[in-house]
């Protein structure tokens, strides 16, 4: 079976979340021995990983014929692309395009970003879509979020082949109900058109069903998972210098992720015991009113930010940590709390994050109960057997949450939508 | 010649109140009123008092030939005293037909006995104390919290002079055998063991009403006639459950009240009678030793002790708890009795468990907590608030056998003034020109010693 992906990041170039859950789902799709992928984004890097998968750059899929030679393509693209593919391309161009601004090679160039012309570039990429969806053989589409639902949907009417949509994240999460009537256009095209939805988490399910008015029948929900640990980061020694412990917020620093009240139960903590102290890293919008907050609440002294954190940083960070918090207002999944107890970080989540459906070893508040959160941290770092027990049982749980099994409910769909048994 | 034993165990534990840790040091009251005395009031109005008239009609009726045994766990009695006390006057007028029985068992309703045998008789003598009050009978058979029972609790108990006990018949300690038998333990002939029949028990309580059941609905008849039918030798049916089971864990319009009042009639037209533990124990001989080297009790499929103890929140909770045992029973201040009673009670490690984490059903049915990660915080709260209060009394750093001694020493003061002022009196009589002086030196120097303690 061969399956036709689109995607808007992919590793090691990743903006968010949304890459590393398509990474991670296509390698995990890719264990099943007769299953392909071809994964469109806009513009690759040239150093992603496609061992497993083939890449396509919508920024290297001609729209207007140019006559290029081998070695030139080759010298463009060669290291991660085949001219014979850009050929095979040039041969299904569908329309004329000549009125788009398009370079040397006949193709439209992209961000692959998420800049303020967004909306062109969505409808760009859709365009070069059809060019791929006309060359390439392929079973099934699989678009991965709103920003790809109309090159799928393109794809659909191109080939008749069925369409899933993948809902990593609605508008309704990013914008805390006041959705933008454009976004929430698109979304609702791409779910009205798709055969099968599958949603990250069932908080995720249930929006889609209420506010996108989708039939739950064909709305399935399918967790994400994590990639295990890699050697490097599992030798990164943590680093202790002081016998405080540490309690850890990682993440953009906005109102969708409550970082106001990981600041207040921090507070409460302090008052009782002042063995602690409090990281917020990442950055964002609220980051000034954050550190306003806290010079307010007069615990300066004891909580840090140091700022956007990358790759290694970020396990530097978790490693020395005794504690992860995240305090979600609405997150439709949230993979951090997971890559956290992979290392062996006991997690307090909020009760409105998706991970909360599939995660049993791991604390569970409401995100405005500051009282409970402050509980629950005075409770990991005051009683040994709590920040043992999780630290143990969590790491053990998370280590059974493997993209295999995502991806074999995937194909499951796939299955169940082409009538194979 | 078969007999009936029915045996219904009352328990509710004091749940506590959400108790936060900065409450600690600040809030010394732990418990959640509302809920027990809701929960506590609804049980006795479903269930206990009903239950109870329907007994003591059915004892009354048959001449005292329908006999039962209760066991009511102290701090059940001490929840009925405040929020129902209707409850304890219907159960002393049971205890006045003579035909039931009190068990004893621990005070709080604890497991102590698997790791502090002090703490175990202490609790065993004071509840049995408050059974001879209320009920005016002293009890002569030993049911242990949740039916924990092992080679080594059976010796503890005969060595207070039980010669009875109710046990579980876990199928890991009988095996092939019948638990419709008297048995008596490995180590103590003289000590005989009732066991559970856990089929017919567990009919009346969990499948009662239960319409996928085959043999449903359960009629008295059927019942009994089931008994009727197991072997001759078979002498003793020992039919042991929650009391709740009548009017709360099967509701009043299952019938359950119908299928009690029935049970005796059908019984003795088979020619069935009724005994309480100790009569049974007395009647008929045990047949043959049971080993338990290891706890059993009465939860789960595996009957043993992990519903409680099982993973490492509650090991530490548990071990935490009575690692200051030593220091409370040192002091002296009632209040902290009561709240180290109440504290031991089983219940709170039950909520703590995460055995069948994804669907345990009956875990969060009886847990007052969403899960067992808050029970262990709330609990972790208010026993370091505990803790601290007795270290208030004595301080941490002064070893607990040092400390034993200087508590003797204040004691036994009052004692030891008085032997000295007998000799005093003594030594005057013989020198009565000096006496003036030395005893007005000695008084001082006595309320000195007073002042100062």
């Amino acid at each position: 079976m061969r399956a036709l992906m689109f995607g808007w990041e992919f590793p090691p170039h990743i903006l968010g979340g949304l890459g590393t859950a398509s990474f991670g789902l296509t390698r995990g799709m890719a264990t099943q021995s007769d299953m392909d992928v071809v994964f469109v984004i806009p513009k690759p890097h040239g150093d992603e990983d496609q061992s497993f998968l083939k890449i396509i750059g919508a920024c290297n899929t001609p729209v207007v014929w140019r006559d290029v030679s081998w070695e030139h393509l080759e010298n463009r693209f060669g290291s991660y692309m085949s001219p014979q593919d850009y050929y095979n391309m040039r041969g299904h161009i569908y329309a004329d395009f000549r009125y788009l601004y398009t370079n040397d090679l006949g193709c439209i160039e992209f961000s692959g970003r998420y800049p303020d012309n967004l909306m062109e570039e969505i409808n760009n990429y859709s365009i070069c879509a059809g060019v791929i969806a006309r060359t390439e053989h392929y079973d099934i589409i699989h678009s991965h979020d709103w920003l790809t639902y109309s090159a799928g949907i393109h794809a659909k009417n191109v080939s008749g082949k069925p369409l899933v949509i993948h809902v990593h994240a609605t508008d309704f999460d990013r914008s805390r109900g006041n959705v933008n009537p454009q976004v929430y256009g698109i979304e609702k095209n791409g779910m009205d058109h798709a055969d099968h939805i599958i949603c990250v988490s069932n908080l995720t399910r249930d929006t889609v069903i209420s506010k996108y008015h989708q039939d739950p029948r064909k709305v399935s929900t399918v967790h994400n998972a994590v990639e295990p640990v890699s050697k490097q980061i599992e030798d990164i020694e943590p680093e202790r210098h002081t016998p405080q412990k540490v309690v850890t917020f990682l993440g953009r620093i906005t109102m969708q992720k409550g970082p106001e009240y990981f600041v207040e139960a921090a507070s409460r903590v302090l008052q009782k015991t002042s063995n602690v102290r409090f990281v917020m890293a990442g950055n964002g919008d609220m980051m000034e009113a954050m550190i306003n907050l806290v010079a307010k609440r007069g615990i300066a002294d004891k909580f840090h930010f140091p700022g956007f954190l990358k790759g290694r940083q970020v396990y530097r960070m978790l490693k020395s940590s005794d504690v992860y918090i995240m305090p979600s207002v609405s997150e439709p999944f949230g993979i951090s709390p997971l890559e956290a107890m992979q290392v062996g970080v006991p997690s307090i989540i909020s009760k409105q994050s998706g991970c909360a459906e599939i995660l049993n070893y791991a604390i569970k508040t409401d995100y405005w109960d500051i009282d409970a959160m402050a509980d629950a941290i005075y409770s990991i770092i005051s009683y040994p057997a709590m920040y043992e027990f999780l630290k143990i049982q969590g790491k053990k749980e998370v280590d059974e949450i493997k993209w295999e099994y995502a991806g074999h409910k995937v194909r499951a769909i796939y299955d169940r939508l082409l009538g194979i048994k | 010649m078969k007999t009936i034993c029915f045996y219904f165990q009352i328990h509710q534990p004091f749940r506590l109140k959400r108790y936060r840790f900065f409450d600690i040091g600040a809030d010394h009251y732990y418990y959640d009123d509302f809920t027990n005395e809701q929960i506590l009031q609804r049980i006795a109005v479903n269930s206990f008092l009903p239950a109870n008239q329907i007994i003591y009609d059915l004892i009354q009726a048959s001449g005292g030939k329908f006999r039962v045994a209760f066991s009511i766990s102290g701090v059940a009695l001490d929840q009925l005293e405040q929020y129902a006390p209707e409850v304890i006057e219907s159960f002393r007028k049971l205890a006045k037909t003579g035909a039931v029985e009190f068990l004893s068992e621990t005070y709080a309703h604890s497991l102590s006995s698997i790791i502090d045998e002090k703490e175990f008789k202490n609790q065993v003598t004071q509840h049995r104390k408050r059974i001879e009050v209320l009920f005016g009978q002293k009890p002569k058979t030993f049911r242990n919290t949740e039916l924990v029972y092992s080679d080594d609790i059976g010796e503890l108990i005969y060595s207070m002079g039980y010669k009875t006990i109710i046990a579980e018949g876990a199928k890991a300690i009988l095996g092939w055998k019948s638990p419709n038998f008297v048995y008596h333990s490995a180590l103590n002939p003289n000590l005989k063991l009732l066991l559970k029949n856990n089929k017919l028990s567990d009919d009346i309580t969990f499948r009662f009403s239960n319409y996928n059941w085959s043999e449903y609905p359960l009629v008295a008849d059927k019942f009994i006639d089931w008994i009727h039918k197991t072997p001759d030798s078979e002498q003793v049916i020992n039919l042991f459950m929650n009391y709740e089971t009548f009017g709360n864990l099967q509701s009043k319009e299952s019938g359950i009240f119908e299928f009690l009042k029935a049970l005796p009639k059908f019984a003795f037209e088979k020619g069935i009678e009724f005994s309480t533990p100790s009569e049974v124990s007395g009647l008929i001989k045990a047949t043959g030793p049971i080993s338990v080297p290891n706890p059993t009790s009465w939860a789960d499929e595996e009957r043993d002790l992990s519903a409680w103890l099982g993973n490492d929140l509650q090991q530490e909770a548990f071990n935490k708890l009575y690692s200051i045992a030593e220091r409370v029973r040192m002091s002296k201040d009632r209040r902290l009795h009561l709240d180290w009673n109440y504290l031991q009670t089983s219940d709170h490690f039950y909520y703590m468990s995460t055995k069948n984490f994804s669907d345990g059903g009956l875990y969060r049915y009886f847990s007052p907590y969403e899960t067992p990660f808050d029970a262990f915080i709330n609990y972790m709260n208010v026993l370091s608030d505990f803790t601290e209060r007795v270290e208030a009394q004595f301080p941490s750093s002064v070893g607990n056998e040092e400390l034993n001694s200087l508590l003797t020493t204040i004691q036994n003061q009052e004692l030891k003034i008085a032997a000295l002022e007998k000799e005093l009196k003594k030594s005057k009589k013989g020198n009565n020109t000096e006496m003036p002086r030395k005893t007005g030196k000695t008084d001082k120097s006595n309320s000195k010693t007073k002042t100062a303690k």
